[in-house]
């Protein structure tokens, strides 16, 4: 028996010890399955989130376990409440540290599209200079609706390539371009 | 309480007082002159009796169309040894006048007066910082003046170095 | 970056020309001790801080223009978020300065929930703060355990007023809706509950050994120094100085109600954890003296020109049809004048300065937040300690950044 027929057939030469597939399922089921967030918390959003984070709504079990406030270490990063004029050129720092693969989660009205403050210290919704996977409702949003979205945001990768990926990173890119070239000051 | 203060600053600061007018509020008013402010906190400071020697607020009000001169900047002193009551000062000015800093008499009025310059444009004399403190350092125009728009001018120029992402980064 | 480098020149009269040895740090504003958005430029020596900057206005949210924009109902979506850990607080701090300024009297029942309120959100805000403290200094279990119980005073604010932190609680002239039958027993409960959690959290931090050596005589301030900033609220009690508004200028029913007023001696982070640790402890006996009487009555006062009618009433009868109509289209009609009126939020005195012209909305709302006058005194705090003992002392302080930029 060759190597070749051991391997097509693994149930039933070795048992239930080897299994079979290609390496980006396997790179994709890991990376879903341990995401950790870079929490952004601004405002009341943040507060929503310690909920999420501690007893009663654990994220934990659903692998994002650590934390963690060094971008360089984080997969995700989640903007959690109002981003203003004056903090913008810090999260675009952040976004810019994260190594790749990165995604972003936008967390509650403030950060989606200003929310309430239609006000002149307000950037109305993050999409004007990040691109953003995830958009959650809500002000602030309930921890069962961030869990939902970091459940949704599994699903996405575990089913979508690196490939795919860096082709939607660059359209979005483009898309961001394009709105924001009338408004340039020269 | 009121009278107390009337006769204080009646009989040794009366240069100072700017206009006798009754406000329909809670708390005491008075009005002083801009160059008056110093010498009159420290005396309701200083005076064993009446000892106003907690500064609660320091805020400003824009009267545009309603009254003249257009600023009002409020001082609001608290005298925890009677009874906690408080008064009020106000200084009218123009747009442009400077106005003394207390910050020699109460050192917690460094960054109230320096949001009121933030925000409506009124500068302090003797002030140690005299900088914007809550808007962004490139930020133009005064926001809570009467004639700026709650929405803002368009204030995409306070990060037009974000707005174009580029594609190696 | 273009933004550090703005920072950087703006202090160039400060920091120009330091000395050998000494580095220049930026703790920027997105950092671990996830205390809100606060940055602070610091001077080193080694590890003594020297020199120190604070820099805020990263969350401002311009309420006070806002407030020139809405009506006396519709402002308390702002207040909302502006002390986002103890909202209701917040709320009736704005709701009994309207209803002063117009001079309403509601009935007991509505004041009796009101401080009912008032004293769970001070236990809920004091939990955050005392919890976040101990990760800060790396001890993760105490805020686990109360975040437990905090949960269980959400679900009781929730069932009262629909929501769990972005409240909206009460309207001018009484409460939005009545209280629901099981109010007073659920209240026990979490009362009940929360004694021995208190205790427990007692025994796992506050009493400590580490605790105690890490967090004495660290970040400390004279009382002289205190009252000059114009502290209010645990940070000042810390000191000394046995201020506090519900026993100065009384409000609602807290002069015939009895409960002490912790004390601290020297300001340090240890004092204000001990105050905070007691005032919890006084607010339980606070609710447990009223929630056994709230009175029957009505849940708002008579007002037809302010409070909306029910709204039932409104499909079926016309009067009630016309007062509704009135009172959303032109807003309630409140007399023209000024108001200033302080109640005790969780931080300290939080005022609000009602300017009115007799319109809908008012001319100008001022807000005295606490955060705003004693976060000033922060760089004398820290100057000739350690940076770890800085991040110790800007916990223990509770400063949240939606107040502070307002």
């Amino acid at each position: 028996m060759g190597l070749t027929d051991v391997l097509s057939k693994p149930g039933q030469a070795l048992g239930d010890m080897v299994q079979v597939t290609n390496l980006d399922a396997v790179v994709n089921w890991g990376q879903s399955y341990s995401l950790w967030p870079y929490p952004f918390a601004t405002a009341c959003c943040g507060i929503e989130f310690m909920g999420t984070a501690c007893s009663d709504n654990d994220i934990a079990r659903f692998g994002a376990e650590r934390p963690s406030f060094s971008p360089r270490q984080a997969d995700m990063i989640l903007v959690l409440g109002t981003i203003t004029y004056k903090m913008a050129p810090v999260l675009r720092e952040i976004y810019d540290q994260l190594s790749e693969p990165k995604y972003v989660i936008s967390v509650g009205a403030c950060a989606s599209s200003g929310g309430m403050f239609d006000t002149y210290g307000v950037v109305q919704g993050i999409d004007r200079f990040l691109p953003v996977d995830i958009y959650i409702p809500g002000c602030p949003p309930r921890p069962e609706a961030i869990m939902d979205a970091l459940l949704k945001l599994q699903q996405k990768v575990k089913t979508q390539g690196l490939e795919n990926r860096r082709q939607e990173i660059k359209r979005k890119i483009e898309e961001i371009n394009e709105r924001n070239r009338p408004l340039i000051i020269k | 309480m009121k009278e107390k203060v009337e006769t204080l600053l009646n009989t040794k600061l009366s240069k100072y007082i700017f206009k006798t007018e009754t406000v329909s509020s809670n708390i005491p008013t008075f009005f002083i002159k801009s160059e008056g402010i110093v010498p009159v906190v420290g005396a309701l400071k200083e005076d064993p009796d009446l000892k106003f020697d907690f500064l609660n607020d320091l805020t400003a009000i824009d009267w545009l169309g309603k009254k003249e001169p257009r600023f009002e900047i409020c001082y609001l002193l608290k005298s925890p040894k009677n009874k906690h009551s408080r008064i009020m000062l106000k200084v009218p000015v123009e747009e442009g006048e400077g106005i003394p800093s207390i910050v020699s008499v109460f050192k917690g009025a460094n960054w109230p007066e320096r949001e009121i310059f933030d925000l409506f444009g009124l500068e302090f004399i003797n002030h140690p910082m005299m900088d914007r403190i809550i808007l962004p350092d490139n930020f133009q125009g005064h926001p809570l003046r009467k004639d700026y728009p709650l929405e803002g001018f368009g204030q995409d120029y306070l990060i037009s170095d974000l707005l174009q992402i580029h594609k190696e980064d | 970056m273009a933004m550090y480098e703005k920072t950087a020149s703006r202090f160039k009269g400060k920091f120009d020309n330091l000395p050998e040895g000494h580095l220049l740090v930026n703790l920027g504003p997105s950092h671990p001790a996830t205390h809100g958005i606060l940055q602070n430029v610091v001077q080193l020596d080694g590890e003594r801080i020297v020199e120190a900057e604070a820099i805020i206005g990263y969350v401002h949210r311009c309420f006070e223009k806002l407030g020139e924009r809405y009506d006396y109902n519709q402002f308390l979506v702002c207040t909302d978020r502006m002390n986002y850990v103890s909202t209701p607080l917040n709320n009736i701090g704005w709701i009994l300065t309207v209803e002063h300024l117009m001079q309403i009297e509601v009935p007991d029942r509505v004041t009796y929930v009101r401080m009912i309120i008032s004293e769970l959100s001070r236990i809920m805000d004091h939990i955050i703060c005392q919890g976040i403290l101990g990760v800060d200094l790396g001890a993760f279990s105490g805020m686990l355990h109360m975040f437990h119980h905090r949960e269980n005073i959400y679900t009781i604010i929730e069932k009262l007023t629909g929501a769990r932190l972005t409240t909206t609680f009460c309207r001018v002239g009484g409460m939005e809706r009545d209280i629901y039958p099981e109010f007073a027993k659920e209240v026990k409960m979490v009362v009940k509950g929360l004694r021995p959690a208190l205790d427990e959290f007692n025994d796992l931090l506050i009493r400590n050994k580490i605790f105690n050596e890490r967090t004495d005589g660290i970040g400390g301030i004279s009382a002289e120094d205190a009252l000059a900033y114009g502290f209010s609220g645990p940070n000042l009690r810390a000191t000394g100085v046995d201020h506090d508004v519900r026993k100065d200028t009384p409000y609602m029913l807290y002069d015939k109600v009895d409960f002490d007023i912790p004390v601290g001696e020297d300001g340090s982070v240890l004092h204000r954890c001990l105050v905070r640790n007691e005032e919890m402890y006084q607010s339980l006996r606070i609710i447990e003296q009223l929630v056994d009487s709230i009175p029957e009555g009505k849940y708002h006062a008579n007002l037809p020109h302010a409070f909306l009618p029910d709204k039932q009433k409104v499909y079926s009868s016309m009067e009630e049809l016309i007062y509704h109509f009135k009172i959303i289209m032109h807003g309630v009609k409140v007399p023209p004048g000024e108001y200033y009126m302080a109640t005790e939020a969780a931080n300290g005195e939080l005022g609000f300065y009602i300017v009115s012209e007799g319109e809908k909305s008012p001319w100008r709302v001022h807000v005295r937040r606490p955060c705003f006058w004693y976060y000033q005194a922060f760089p004398q705090m820290v100057k000739g300690g350690l940076l770890a003992d800085s991040i110790a002392t800007m916990s223990s302080l509770n400063v949240i950044a939606g107040e502070l930029d307002c």
